[in-house]
């Protein structure tokens, strides 16, 4: 059967009114993501790369660099943790307050992260519920690193847990039960089993959590008190130096924010690219 | 080897899947457990496989009580329904699987799994198709694959859910000659659960008839057909005089 015949028999719409909802989403696509991310990396390069690297090379700004880097490294692997222990739970078992703890999940995604940043500084704070206690023990939560880190995993909490959820309730328990009843420990299971089942759907939850562990600012900039060189990352480092006009700077650390989470993204296109056999492979079955 | 199972019975929540029920399966003979979903049958093969845990009662192997012996130590080969294959797995690592499991101790070299795997692809009667992924199998080679799986830990006992259920009708005649043939030729004591009467009466020496969580009669083929013990039984064997298959 010819292409065009085709056409007539299944698409009922004009092939003018696709062509014209085609354009719209392309040029849509266009003005609303990549131009904006056109002009953070032509005003940082406005007075030309040396400008920039050195904007990013002055010690405060290094620090945040350093600091993003951080709070990511830590924050993101615990997250994959949770997030698969929590995806396996409701995805595996029947318990009481499942129905709970699937909406428990979503609540970062729901909560404002200002609201969230807030309610960490009530909760670890001065004058907080914890606050007396932690200060008698010498322990500092708010305007430090455990704070950023907290509020971090607060807000990239849901994004594991969310990709894993569905994938692992669609295959179900019987290949795990299979490795079971053929002699496998538990560890030997999850090893050779769960997780290769999971693999593509957890590498997606961990660079989208990576990419809001780096890209979050509401909750953090809350709870950090910003402290130049001390507890500002990246984004609240970027909204410092532009209320300050300074817009190279401002912007430089803009794109380089913006070519980590490109480069998380080419990454995963790669990893796509290179893996399309078996990933058909698995998909189909 | 010799199953016994003792007033086992077992509740989920609020409902109960099965009351105490014993059965009692002699050493390499072949049984089927028949009955409707829901009459508990699977649930019994789950519980004789150790993938799930009665509420009362006690299972014995070969005379030792096993009620808490976990999945991993009861040695039953089990086929599940969907077969459960490992999708990203070859043909030849699904089979490979229970042996390379093993504690470095007791685990054979390469050479040695190699060998048995190809000797199960043979006894399968698919020797081509070890570097296949399930997913590029028809659904009877699937099945077989997952027989030979779970034959290759060399297990005690052979479990079977609804081994037959998702295939065609030309298809399922030849897997159940295949399965007699080896259950006949490895001498493996075998349960298999289904909802069909031909398969169960066909195949198995013994036959336990299943409704609502209870054994309604065990006996051999010709005892359930010719002398059913009650009223339930005799309509679910009535109920489909075979006309051909499926």
């Amino acid at each position: 059967m010819s292409e065009t015949a085709r056409t007539y028999e299944v698409v009922s719409e004009a092939p003018l009114f696709r062509t014209g909802v085609t354009l719209s989403v392309l040029a849509l696509t266009v003005i609303l993501l990549l131009a904006p991310l056109a002009v953070v990396f032509a005003e940082a390069l406005r007075e030309g790369l040396g400008a920039a690297i050195t904007a990013l090379g002055d010690r405060d700004a290094w620090s945040a660099i350093r600091l993003t880097v951080l709070v990511a490294a830590v924050a993101v692997p615990l997250n994959a943790c949770l997030g698969l222990a929590a995806a396996w739970a409701i995805a595996k078992f029947d318990f009481r307050g499942k129905a709970v703890l699937i909406s428990l999940i979503d609540l970062p995604f729901s909560v404002s992260p200002v609201v969230a940043g807030l309610a960490l500084v009530l909760l670890y704070g001065s004058h907080g519920w914890l606050g007396v206690w932690l200060q008698a023990h010498d322990l500092k939560i708010v305007f430090a690193f455990p704070g950023l880190l907290l509020a971090t995993l607060f807000i990239t909490f849901p994004f594991v847990a969310r990709e894993l959820i569905p994938v692992m309730t669609e295959q179900g328990r019987a290949e795990e039960e299979a490795a079971l009843t053929l002699g496998a420990s538990g560890w030997h299971m999850f090893r050779t089993v769960t997780l290769p089942n999971i693999r593509w759907a957890l590498l997606y939850g961990v660079l989208l959590c990576n990419a809001r562990a780096m890209g979050e600012f509401g909750a953090v900039a809350v709870i950090s008190g910003k402290i130049r060189g001390q507890t500002t990352t990246m984004p609240i480092m970027i909204e410092m130096l532009y209320n300050e006009y300074l817009t190279v700077a401002a912007f430089s650390m803009a794109a380089l924010l913006a070519a980590l989470a490109l480069l998380t993204l080419a990454l995963k296109s790669l990893l796509e690219w290179r893996h399309a056999d078996l990933l058909a492979a698995t998909r189909r079955h | 080897m010799h199953i016994d199972i003792d007033e086992i019975s077992k509740t989920f929540a609020a409902t109960t899947a099965l009351h105490p029920v014993s059965l009692s399966i002699p050493s390499g003979a072949m049984v089927a457990l028949l009955g409707p979903s829901g009459s508990g049958k699977t649930t019994l093969l789950r519980i004789i496989a150790g993938l799930e845990q009665p509420s009362a009662g006690r299972i014995l192997l070969d005379g030792v009580d096993a009620t808490g012996t976990p999945v991993q130590h009861r040695h039953a080969g089990f086929v599940f329904q969907s077969y459960a294959l490992f999708r990203h797995m070859t043909v030849f690592e699904n089979i490979a699987y229970g042996l390379r499991a093993r504690p470095r101790r007791t685990r054979p070299g390469n050479a040695e799994i190699a060998r048995r795997v190809e000797r199960l692809l043979e006894l399968i009667q698919l020797p081509q198709i070890a570097t296949r992924y399930p997913s590029q199998l028809s659904g009877g080679q699937r099945q077989r694959v997952a027989l030979a799986r779970a034959l290759a830990t060399e297990p005690r006992m052979l479990l079977l859910d609804e081994p037959f259920g998702a295939l065609d009708a030309q298809v399922r005649r030849e897997l159940r000659a295949g399965l007699r043939e080896i259950h006949d030729a490895t001498g493996l004591t075998t349960v298999f659960v289904t909802h069909d009467q031909d398969e169960a009466l066909g195949l198995a020496d013994r036959v336990a008839v299943m409704s609502m969580g209870r054994i309604e009669q065990v006996g051999a083929p010709s005892d359930i057909r010719d002398r059913p013990a009650n009223a339930f039984v005799r309509g679910f064997v009535e109920a489909h005089i075979p006309v051909g298959d499926g």
